[in-house]
């Protein structure tokens, strides 16, 4: 099976169901996207296929069909953070750090279709992003923030 | 934190430091760990008190005690390592003075440099192999508060912030090496039952399937190992499984019987802190207040499952993983193996999430034995999110009773009995082999220690059969003892008519606590528990960890259910080192503590728990939590640690404020058995 993530190509010999994340972990050695629960409830493993956030631990390697994947490894630019990421930095957002990498992916592909949110449009496109530690204040503000910065970029 | 604390007295960039969790050793002995385990309430300074705090804090060292835990790490890291960072910076300025002939009271330090009187700069990475030859210089001083360039102050960004905003953090779960295979296991659901037979033909067919084999160090279970963890999951599923019963009940409803059974049971006697006045001859004539409490089994269940890398070969064997107690995990895999503790190198991970579930090591334990059936060749070990939720070592349940009495508008009479199983003996057997003798202060701790004067109080544990294999959960015996205690109080003071903020002041006989009530009030705006129609305000306190903290939860009854509105947090931790971090650590604590007391609870049936993934144990979600404000005090005396403590007040108060909204009283957790929730 070919895929390609964070712009390269890879090749990787599994059956068609198995889903991406463990492709991306187990077989390409990505470990950014993370495995939580397997079922989509905690979105710890969301990536992004052509820009789109989705649970990597749902899609099966064979329905990727070209789809390009990103994930929080690819997020940034060379030389510089995703607006995204440079919000989650200044808020101090993460605790144990487990849920931020598919919090992050949720909330860049949520700001690319929504870039002005309101509270509620932030409530609604980040809460199926399970945070343990509690670190859901400072994922709304950093969201916040995130918006600003890339209207004024 | 801990690279702060150091350069604060080494003089360096707090950036460039290498930072990885302790390695197993004696040195690393926690002093504070078991300091809270004191038979004297946090409040009491006295002469007598220290004494036995100081004797406790000696034990941990006596037996290497390293270990994570109980809110401990600041107040047992703030004079070591500033002490070790002051004596590296003055043996490096000794290497320096010796090179340069002169005294070394004329020499200063800066970003990592020694500076000559006449301006030169020696890096220190120029002098460490002089340094390591003098005798180190122990007798500094430390720096005065006063003059420190990072400690209390409000802009310390976390040094590890930035690799978990892009991935390059590496969980014990990410690690990856040469040849390395993948296992999972399914383990008897009923913890310490046999594995009396098992079918493994489908699984030993399934893709890249290596070896499928029995287990049974830890809990017994049949593992596979295979080329992805996916596949090792799916394989471990299709084991057919034949078990044996444990020796504990087969469901939440005999376990509770057993707990209804202990209460208030001669018999079930365990131990009573608590005993003021004259509660018999009080609740002997006129009108008892009476009400029953329970709260359920929990998991911890971070979001990063358990999971460990092993390696095992002729003469060593090596072991990553994510832990809070590395020396266990040592001296149990050198029993399995049979080699020496100095064979066994254990590399800890930084943990995704622990709550205290990272206290235990059962997982380890199969690692081990399945990288000894694969010699050679390093094996990860990773337990699915139902493997993890089945295996949780849950917080115990228990039941409380409460009684008590009212008088000329004040709560006179606070008697309440809490039943739970023996959690410390339990916990520590399974780590060390040996139990605790004597009482398990855990029953009561958060209850029977609470900073309140009242004419006729008692407080008193009952111990319950062992029954579901338990441990520490995220503030450990206060996050249900912060609930019955304050509830019940809450319950009291309504029945005298006060006002919930102003009966608890006048209880209250500590005056830090007390600062603590008063401030939680004035942030709120505290009017009385109503706020207007279907809306209405708790308040709850609990003094855990040595950290006095008050909170304020307002809620709406809307046409949805109950929304949480706004929650206020004050906590006194004596000294704040790191403001922004201590302030994420209380909020955090009350949204974990929250999400348990509305929607989460393990239930038993056939020996496991009902609830093995997320959906059925889902905590609150971001559109759920309400705005909160925290402040944090510094009076109490020394420092304390700000992990647990806003754990304790977040249920009560919540409890209280649905009552103040709707009159309803939930005495049972979790509300949403009672209530409904936006």
């Amino acid at each position: 099976m070919r895929l390609t993530v964070n712009g390269i190509d890879h090749e990787v010999d599994v059956k068609p169901d198995m889903p991406l994340l463990w492709v991306l972990r187990d077989e390409l050695n990505i470990t950014g996207p993370k495995y939580g629960c397997g079922i989509a409830q905690c979105s710890a493993c969301t990536v992004h296929v052509d820009g789109l956030a989705v649970r990597s631990c749902q899609l099966a390697i064979g329905d990727l069909a070209g789809g390009e994947v990103t994930t929080i490894e690819g997020l940034a630019k060379p030389d510089s953070l995703h607006a995204v990421q440079e919000a989650w930095i200044e808020h101090q957002v993460a605790q144990c750090g487990y849920c931020q990498s598919g919090q992050i992916m949720q909330a860049a592909s949520f700001l690319d279709l929504n870039p002005e949110p309101t509270d509620e449009d932030i409530d609604a496109a980040m809460s199926a992003n399970l945070c343990r530690c509690g670190t859901y204040p400072r994922i709304r503000a950093a969201v916040h923030a995130a918006a600003k910065k890339l209207q004024e970029a | 934190m801990q690279a702060y604390l150091i350069a604060e007295e080494l003089d360096i960039d707090p950036e460039d430091t290498i930072r990885t969790p302790g390695l197993p050793g004696p040195a690393y002995y926690n002093a504070e760990v078991m300091a809270e385990g004191s038979p004297l309430p946090a409040y009491d300074e006295s002469a007598t008190a220290e004494t036995i705090r100081s004797v406790l804090r000696v034990v941990p060292k006596l037996f290497s005690i390293q270990m994570t835990g109980g809110s401990s790490t600041v107040p047992d890291m703030f004079e070591k390592l500033r002490h070790a960072g002051a004596v590296a910076r003055e043996t490096l300025k000794e290497a320096a003075a010796q090179r340069l002939g002169v005294a070394r009271a004329d020499l200063s330090t800066e970003d990592g440099h020694v500076i000559a009187p006449d301006g030169t700069r020696i890096a220190y990475t120029e002098l460490a192999a002089d340094a390591a030859g003098i005798s180190p210089i122990a007798d500094v001083a430390l720096r005065d508060p006063s003059d420190w360039r990072y400690l209390g102050k409000a802009g310390l960004p976390r040094i590890d912030m930035e690799a978990k905003c892009t991935g390059a953090e590496m969980y014990g779960i990410d690690l990856a090496y040469e040849g390395m295979l993948f296992a999972s296991i399914c383990a008897n659901p009923g913890i310490g039952g046999a594995l009396n037979s098992f079918d493994a033909s489908e699984a030993e067919s399934m893709p890249s399937v290596k070896q499928v084999l029995e287990v049974t160090a830890g809990n017994p279970g049949v593992a596979v190992i295979a080329t992805n963890t996916w596949y090792a999951i799916q394989a471990a599923r299709a084991v057919e499984c034949n078990w044996g019963a444990p020796n504990y009940p087969a469901t939440s409803a005999e376990m509770f019987d057993l707990l209804e059974a202990a209460v208030d049971n001669e018999d079930n006697f365990d131990h009573r802190q608590r005993e003021e006045g004259d509660v018999d001859s009080a609740l002997s004539e006129g009108e008892v207040f009476e009400a029953q409490y329970r709260i359920p089994y929990l998991a911890h269940a971070p979001m990063e499952p358990m999971n460990a890398i092993v390696k095992v070969t002729d003469d060593r064997i090596d072991i990553w993983t994510g832990t809070q107690i590395p020396l266990f995990i040592r001296n149990r895999a050198a029993l399995i193996s049979g080699m020496d503790a100095e064979q066994i190198f254990v590399h800890v991970q930084p943990m995704g999430g622990s709550f205290g579930h990272k206290l235990e090591m059962t997982h380890v334990e199969q690692a081990v034995e399945i990288a000894m059936a694969e010699k050679g060749t390093p094996i990860k070990l990773t337990w699915s999110r139902e493997e993890d939720m089945t295996h949780d070592y849950p917080r115990p349940a228990s039941v409380m009773h409460g009684r008590g009495k009212v008088k000329d508008g004040q709560v006179d009479t606070y008697d309440i009995s809490v039943s739970q199983q023996a959690m410390a003996p339990n916990w520590f057997g399974r780590l060390a082999g040996i139990g605790i003798p004597g009482p398990d202060a855990t029953i009561t701790t958060g209850s029977w220690d609470q900073p309140f004067a009242i004419p006729n109080y008692r407080v008193t544990g009952y111990r319950a059969p062992d029954m579901v294999p338990v441990s520490s959960w995220y503030s450990v015996g206060a996050s249900g003892n912060g609930f019955y205690h304050d509830t019940f109080l809450d319950e009291l003071i309504h029945e005298t008519g006060a006002d919930p903020l102003e009966e608890r002041l006048r209880l209250c006989l500590h005056d830090q606590s007390r600062t603590v009530l008063e401030t939680v009030g004035e942030m709120s705006g505290w009017d009385g528990p109503s706020m207007g129609e279907g809306k209405g305000r708790g308040i709850a306190f609990c003094l855990s960890f040595g950290v006095p903290t008050a909170q304020v939860v307002e809620v709406t009854n809307t046409e949805f259910g109950i929304r949480l509105d706004k929650a206020y947090i004050v906590a006194d931790v004596g000294l704040v080192l790191d403001p922004v971090n201590a302030e994420a650590q209380l909020f955090g604590g009350l949204i974990y503590a929250l999400s348990h007391a509305i929607n989460s609870e393990l239930t038993y049936e056939d020996y496991g728990p009902l609830q093995t993934n997320y959906h059925a144990y889902e905590g609150l979600r971001l559109y759920q939590i309400p705005e909160i404000e925290v402040k944090i005090l510094e009076n109490m005396p020394g420092i304390r640690g700000v992990g647990e403590p806003g754990v304790p007040p977040a249920a009560p108060a919540l409890g209280n404020a649905i009552f103040a909204a709707t009159g309803q009283r939930i005495r049972e957790m979790p509300f949403n058995k009672f209530i409904g929730f936006v």
